[in-house]
């Protein structure tokens, strides 16, 4: 399990949690109160489980199946049957889906996390003239939600005919306000002062200090804010919606609402997006549990402590 | 903050500016593209409108300067104001909802070993990892009756449950939030919860303080900012609800075309072709979020730095 690991890469944790941290009230408690406790998390577990296990059992069903079955059991399982007919179906549409989608998540949040980076950096150890209105512009993009901009950015960029294309997509997702306040914090507080002035004094330039120095040293920050960055665009559902007209050019989120929206008149598309669902869960899923650790770090970096 | 030895004039000065430029540029350049551009175009767009010309409308149209009409229009709405009010109603009883459940279980957690609470904690989290649409397609389907293992145990039992009804379906919405993001929070309520200093606990432990009286005079009020924060995030995201009404939109007749504000501006938008009224929608949209969570975060004294 992840949470068992505690890694090197989270400097930042407290080091009251090492490993060998008693359970709090360990030693005196009563078994009857911790029976309540586990029985009360297991309730919880079973409701946040339950609905990915009843989708893990309908991706395995017939149309029949599906409607004709108790949902929490297998009912003659045709798992593959299914995948063949969500990847065939309409020339491999749905595998274009996971495509593009792959490739807003990767490169939107790649570009993000580095652009974060850089601005978080120079805002963090640089003066300069106009870095507080900078900064307070930026903010201010941070308590903006992107919903409330997927309109507005839909008429700008049909204005400059760039909607219905990837770049649609892609640059919007390779803005991060937020992570940029998250770099600035954590550069301003890790990378010390007096390595750079060493750097320089060896003759490196700024951007080699940045690239060679900074980065390194703002690892942890960086992966928080690329977890973040790409489970946001992969989430991302207002914004292609209202950009994209052009079914190749769908995310998989924007292809399941279009094939069920059609499943009122074709049933059988039901079983597409009941197994599309699934097929699109697996990777995330797994990544959010493998990589929890990551998002706990971050999440005490990202100024909640006040 | 800054570095103690500023860069100097002359070259050296002349030379850090390139860099200031190198490193700030890009991400400037697509933030005016990606933040200021749209919102600067939405406000132009909100304030002008198209005349028809001629008699019957038929000699073409041209671009003129309306002033607030299209904001006077949208205020005349009642559908776009009842969305705020629908909005409202579901941040209240879903904000508080959420963070109960995730506080009490990143308390409960809190008394289980690590290895334990890492299993449990890693179940709470998964939904998480559930985009939005997803989620509600999903729930969509545990919703209906005869693909739903709910209805038909509730059916069993002798309990008819309609979740798309009139009186339902923003519950069943809390309900999608609710599964989605409560483990998120859980996982950042257990991070405050561990930087509490140990020897917090060991005093209290000395005292003899039950877990109850440790919950409530020292978790709880050490969490506190912590919970401020993810209320008020939780409150500005609720305000812009959207995919999930969408979603069950098919299933649920209840959920109108301007059931949240955010549906209102997509639908004059996209249905009724008239952007000038969505452009003073999202405007207005963005105003009330912007100034809510402002005013919160003043309010809460979040600081910046």
């Amino acid at each position: 399990m992840a949470a068992d690991v505690r890694p090197a890469a989270a400097p930042q944790e407290s080091p009251a949690n090492g490993t060998g941290r008693r359970a709090l009230g360990a030693r005196r408690r009563p078994s009857t109160s911790r029976i309540i406790i586990v029985a009360a998390l297991t309730l919880a577990a079973l409701y946040f489980l339950i609905p990915a296990y009843w989708l893990a059992v309908a991706a395995t069903k017939s149309l029949g199946g599906l409607y004709g079955s108790f949902g929490l059991w297998f009912s003659e399982p045709q798992l593959w049957a299914n995948l063949t007919a969500l990847f065939t179906h309409d020339g491999g549409v749905f595998l274009r889906w996971s495509a593009n989608t792959l490739l807003y998540a990767g490169v939107g949040s790649v570009v993000a996390t580095l652009l974060a980076a850089s601005t978080g950096y120079v805002l963090a150890k640089f003066e300069f003239r106009g870095r507080d209105t900078v900064f307070n512009v930026v903010l201010a993009g941070v308590l903006l939600p992107g919903t409330a901009l997927a309109l507005p950015s839909f008429m700008l960029f049909t204005e400059l005919g760039l909607s219905n294309t990837v770049w649609a997509i892609l640059l919007p997702s390779m803005v991060s306000p937020f992570g940029v306040y998250l770099c600035r914090i954590y550069a301003a507080a890790a990378v010390p002062d007096a390595l750079i002035e060493a750097a320089r004094v060896d003759g490196a330039g700024e951007i080699r200090i940045f690239a060679t120095i900074a980065l390194r040293i703002m690892t942890p920050a960086l992966v928080t804010v690329l977890l973040f960055q790409f489970v946001s665009i992969w989430n991302n559902f207002f914004l292609p919606l209202v950009m994209l007209s052009d079914d190749r050019l769908y995310p998989i989120t924007l292809g399941l609402v279009t094939l069920n929206s059609i499943s009122e008149r074709v049933p059988e598309t039901v079983g597409l997006v009941v197994t599309g669902s699934f097929v699109a869960v697996v990777p995330l899923a797994v990544m959010m549990i493998v990589l929890q650790r990551f998002w706990r770090t971050g999440l005490t970096e990202g100024g909640v402590k006040s | 903050m800054a570095t103690k030895h500023p860069p100097r004039g002359g070259p050296a000065g002349r030379r850090n500016g390139a860099a200031i430029a190198v490193l700030l540029g890009p991400f400037l350049a697509l933030f005016a593209l990606t933040f200021v551009g749209p919102i600067g175009y939405a406000m132009y767009q909100s304030v002008i409108g198209v005349e028809r010309m001629g008699a019957l409308g038929l000699e073409g149209s041209r671009t003129v300067f309306v002033g607030l009409d299209n904001y006077i229009e949208a205020f005349n709405q009642l559908g776009f104001i009842e969305g705020f009010g629908t909005v409202a109603l579901f941040a209240l009883v879903q904000v508080p909802l959420m963070l109960a459940l995730a506080t009490l279980l990143a308390l409960l957690l809190e008394t289980l070993s690590d290895r334990w609470a890492g299993l449990f904690r890693a179940g709470f989290f998964l939904p998480y990892g559930v985009p939005g649409v997803i989620a509600s397609l999903l729930w969509g389907f545990l919703y209906t009756p005869g693909t739903s293992p709910i209805t038909e145990l509730l059916g069993r039992a002798g309990l008819q449950v309609d979740f798309f009804g009139y009186d339902t379906v923003l519950w069943s919405l809390v309900n999608i939030a609710v599964w989605q993001f409560a483990g998120y929070n859980v996982l950042v309520l257990v991070a405050q919860l561990k930087a509490i200093p140990r020897d917090l606990y060991e005093a209290a432990a000395i005292d003899g303080a039950s877990l109850w009286t440790i919950a409530w005079r020292i978790q709880i009020p050490l969490i506190r900012p912590a919970l401020v924060l993810t209320a008020v995030f939780s409150i500005i995201g609720a305000m812009q609800l959207f995919s999930e009404p969408l979603v069950l939109q098919l299933l649920a007749p209840a959920i109108t075309d301007d059931y949240t504000p955010n549906l209102s501006a997509y639908k004059e938008a996209f249905t009724n072709n008239n952007p000038n009224l969505a452009a003073a929608q999202a405007v207005i949209l963005a105003v009330v979020a912007g100034v809510l969570s402002f005013g919160f975060l003043r309010l809460v004294g979040w600081r910046r730095t």
